[in-house]
């Protein structure tokens, strides 16, 4: 672990440069993907990446340059590249950064059992050829998959004030998908994947479940084959964690990012419902809501002591009782909007600028057991599993779409339905919040796939939450 | 990077070409670029950087079974052969731990290909001083990415391909004071002043439309034109599986119903992968020529996208697909309808020039939802009436691109992806407007 380190300081003390500040941040990744379809692996995918990006500030105007040359020379031009470009760009900067803070703190954070080794490519392959076999036979089993991927990732951030921040982190990323298909319709049931990861070793696996899986998430794959579509019409509507994750995500995560509401993102990503006099002041949601930016659950994929800009991550409530409190907005954010905010600029890579991102976004749980979530409901729905996702560039209107859904009437879980879609609109959904609920609820999850800014950069985000009731949600299934 | 990347790559293949034993096999692919970012919000630079990186995909093939690692490369010329021989050597010591791949095919011909196109790139000082001259008053946002860009692929058997080009895409929006917005984009090989400045008036000029008062439309079945970038994101959701030879044989494609024959799509629609002409590199991440597909043609599918992995799957022939089996190159062939009687074609709906965030609501009956972004009108008696206020629809492709389509443009949009996403991508399409007698809108 860190082995860089001791170079990396060398070749940033022997860096020389005008600029009132400049910061160095060195990226190292492993990455190993392994997966094995319809009971052949696939190829295995291994990837080394390496690297770093070289900022500068001159005069209140700041600049970068990313390189994966990491000799002397090689640092010492990059850096070069990013005084002259912030020279060039200066009297057309947006922003004039001199008075803000720099950070100088000297931290080392490492992922729960980082160096407790993994089973070897061998076990794990063999892993996950037993799950693949496990799957029965049938011939409207058409197509599955058991998968596992891992990322270790090692940053270490130097800047000309003294901060040395370095975090050493372990990702894991199980999964298991089933597709059933008559010839017209197909039905997918999936554990993991892109709904389920987490930071440290070996123990992911069993939090996740996989190991045994198969048999029941292809049984659900021929059961939503069979199943009745979802009617359409407005009900109850609990959802289970998998897809809690994404209501999270898609309309509280994405429209409190503070450079979507300073408008950076407009181009791309887009803009948000939510605007800056709205802290503080707006209802975003019933007074069962509370939303935090949390990144001390060790476990959690976007848990870390700084981020990438050098700030330092704490607990903090963006929503206190359904009233929006502060923005995901990282130090950059917080000095332009004046605005409290979290430790949240982050970047996906060396050859990539930190910008406000989602990081661990989670719902504090309730009260209530999952058995009393149903009993509360008389004409409702469950959903799990998320399998699509469209949310307007403000994000504000949605729909979202679930793998299982099952209907629920006078307080019991009644047939299953297949196709389960819903639509709101975030600005009223959250506060048809009704019911939250315990602890006995709650699962850690994450995804690696959150797409934004130009250039585009795809992070690791965590998600935490409960089972949850909303009153009043329009329905509907699909066509066939 | 002009000669140098090539030389560095070949550098790379002849280290593999010595490091190799008897009885393996090998292919390498290379992408590198040396790229400007530059960021803009409200007509100012938000945030600059350049950005070099090169990475090799390094695939090992012995006894039947196959595995691969990529590698960032540094351009030192020894560190970078020494970061391949240890690739290689871990791959080594994986290959006996695999069981043999059934699905394993290489394209073994020795197989050429180049092409490199080095038309100057403007200096960013002339982009940064046209754009404050041209829309330095406008609440312009959006990015300018510019800079080489290759991609390389060498196998064992003697197969090289080579692709270089110099490219430029400035993506942005002009946004209107009432949060109404106009977008609009400016990319391609040779940069042209002039071009760009008349890009950037025609998009302030439709900012006027904007500032007329909004009409909110009710959910319903509305007559509507999707101009190219709005076709482009329909497009771009059939390109997630939808023509994969994989996805449509195991039940993960969106055109199921389309390639086993219960379904068609109007007669005016005929879809091609069409690489030759286009920007991106002549051969696949494969390392297998790339070859002009007809995919469906007259509403009836033709052909899917083929990787050689799948190839063997299910008894296909191979036809030069990515390993994702995603098309590069998606054209739909044009219609007959007129730019200049477009509005009066569609006399009373809505001008869509965007959508955005498309999903699939029930994948195998190809229905998808989505919105509208930047520039959508409504439109009476063949004029614009007013900005519409973000809606929504959920609708089938059969229905959009079947029974409801009207009529395609006459012209096409050649449109390069902005994605960056990695890398700057190569990929395009090339599209028509198209004009429908009903899109649903539901909230």
């Amino acid at each position: 672990m860190f082995d860089s380190s001791a170079l990396l300081r060398q070749r940033f003390a022997a860096l020389r440069s005008t600029a009132e500040l400049f910061s160095l941040r060195h990226v190292k990744q492993s990455h190993q993907a392994l997966s094995v379809r319809r009971n052949v692996a696939e190829p295995p995918f291994f990837s080394q990446d390496e690297g770093a990006m070289l900022t500068v500030r001159v005069q209140g105007v700041e600049a970068y340059a990313a390189t994966a040359d990491l000799s002397q020379q090689g640092l010492q031009r990059a850096l070069e590249h990013a005084e002259a470009l912030a020279r060039q760009i200066a009297r057309h900067s947006l922003l004039d950064l001199r008075d803000q803070p720099v950070t100088n703190a000297r931290h080392d954070h490492v992922s729960p059992n980082f160096d407790r080794p993994l089973p070897t490519l061998a076990d794990c392959l063999g892993l996950l050829a037993a799950e693949s076999a496990s799957v029965p036979k049938d011939s409207r089993l058409v197509d599955w998959q058991a998968s596992l991927s891992q990322s270790l990732v090692e940053q270490t951030y130097l800047n000309s004030a003294g901060a040395e921040l370095r975090h050493a982190q372990r990702f894991l990323f199980p999964g298991l998908g089933v597709t059933a298909s008559d010839g017209q319709d197909s039905q997918s049931r999936s554990l993991g994947r892109d709904n389920f990861g987490q930071q440290g070793g070996f123990e992911i696996i069993e939090r996740c479940g996989l190991v045994g899986a198969a048999r029941r998430v292809a049984d659900e794959a021929l059961q939503l084959l069979m199943a009745p579509n979802t009617p359409s019409g407005q009900r109850d509507l609990l959802l289970m964690p998998d897809q809690m994750m994404l209501q999270i995500h898609e309309s509280i995560g994405h429209p409190l990012e503070m450079d979507r509401i300073l408008g950076d993102e407009r181009n791309y990503a887009g803009t948000s419902f939510v605007k800056a006099s709205d802290f503080g002041h707006l209802q975003y949601g019933s007074p069962l809501l509370n939303v935090t930016f949390d990144p001390t659950i060790a476990e959690e994929l976007a848990s870390y002591s700084y981020d990438d800009d050098g700030s330092q991550a704490s607990k903090q409530f963006l929503i206190r009782e359904g009233l929006l409190l502060r923005p995901l907005g990282g130090a950059l954010s917080q000095y332009r909007s004046g605005l409290d905010g979290v430790a949240n600029s982050r970047a996906c890579g060396w050859n990539r600028a930190p910008i406000d991102r989602m990081a661990n976004l989670n719902i504090e749980p309730g009260e209530q057991t999952l058995e009393q979530l149903i009993e509360g409901i008389e004409h409702g729905i469950l959903m799990r599993t998320n399998r699509s996702w469209s949310i307007d560039d403000a994000r504000n209107k949605f729909q979202f779409g679930c793998e299982w859904g099952q209907l629920i009437e006078d307080g019991e879980l009644k047939g299953i339905v297949k196709n389960p879609n819903y639509r709101g609109i975030s600005a009223q959904f959250w506060r048809n919040l009704a019911a939250v609920g315990d602890r006995s609820t709650f699962q850690v999850l994450g995804t690696p796939n959150c797409g934004k800014g130009e250039p585009n950069q795809v992070v690791r985000v965590g998600h935490a939450a409960p089972a949850c009731v909303f009153r009043q949600i329009d329905v509907f299934g699909g066509d066939a | 990077m002009s000669a140098t990347a090539q030389q560095s790559f070949e550098q790379l293949v002849n280290a593999l070409h010595d490091a190799r034993q008897a009885e393996e096999q090998f292919t390498l692919g290379y992408s590198a670029e040396q790229s400007q970012f530059v960021r803009f919000n409200h007509a100012k630079v938000r945030q600059a950087g350049e950005v070099s990186q090169a990475s090799a995909q390094l695939r090992l093939i012995r006894d039947g079974r196959q595995a691969e690692q990529q590698v960032t490369l540094s351009g030192d010329a020894e560190l970078d052969p020494q970061r391949l021989r240890e690739a290689l050597e871990q791959l080594r010591q994986t290959l006996p731990l695999l069981a043999v791949d059934p699905y394993l095919r290489l394209d073994e011909n020795p197989w050429r290909s180049h092409s490199l196109q080095q038309q100057a790139l403007p200096e960013l000082s002339e982009v940064l001083e046209l754009l404050d001259r041209e829309a330095g008053d406008l609440d312009l946002v959006g990015i300018y990415a510019a800079g080489p860009v290759c991609r390389g692929f060498a196998s064992s058997y003697g197969a090289f391909g080579w692709h270089q080009a110099n490219s430029f895409n400035f993506d942005w929006s002009l946004f209107h004071s009432n949060g109404q917005a106009v977008k609009a984009n400016y990319a391609g090989q040779l940069w042209n002043a002039t071009d760009f400045t008349a890009r950037l008036r025609q998009a302030r000029e439709q900012l006027g439309f904007l500032g007329r008062p909004a009409v909110t439309l009710k959910p319903g079945s509305y007559r509507a034109y999707l101009a190219p970038a709005a076709m482009d994101e329909i497009a771009g959701m059939l390109c997630w599986g939808g023509f994969s030879a994989q996805a449509l044989a195991t039940g993960n494609s969106a055109l199921q119903r389309l390639y086993s024959g219960d379904a068609r799509l109007s007669p005016l629609v005929s879809f091609a992968e069409q690489v030759s002409g286009s920007l991106s590199p002549a051969f696949s991440d494969e390392g297998s020529p790339r070859l002009d597909v007809p995919l469906i043609q007259h509403g009836q599918a033709v052909d899917r996208l083929v990787s050689a992995r799948s190839a063997v799957e299910f008894e296909l022939l191979a036809n030069g697909a990515d390993s994702h089996e995603s098309p590069c190159a998606l054209s739909l062939a044009p219609g007959t309808l007129a730019p200049e009687e477009i509005l009066q074609r569609l006399g009373t709906g809505l001008y869509i020039s965007n959508l955005w965030y498309l999903n699939y609501s029930d994948l195998p009956a190809a229905r998808m939802t989505g919105l509208t972004r930047f520039a959508t009108f409504w439109v009476e008696g063949g004029e614009i009436k007013g900005p519409v206020s973000t809606m929504r629809f959920d609708d089938s492709l059969y229905s959009l691109l079947g029974s409801q389509l009207e009529d395609l443009t006459r012209e096409r949009e050649m449109i390069l992806s902005t994605s960056t996403y990695g890398q700057r991508s190569t990929g395009s399409s090339h599209l028509p407007g198209a004009l429908v007698k009903g899109l649903t809108l539901t909230l």
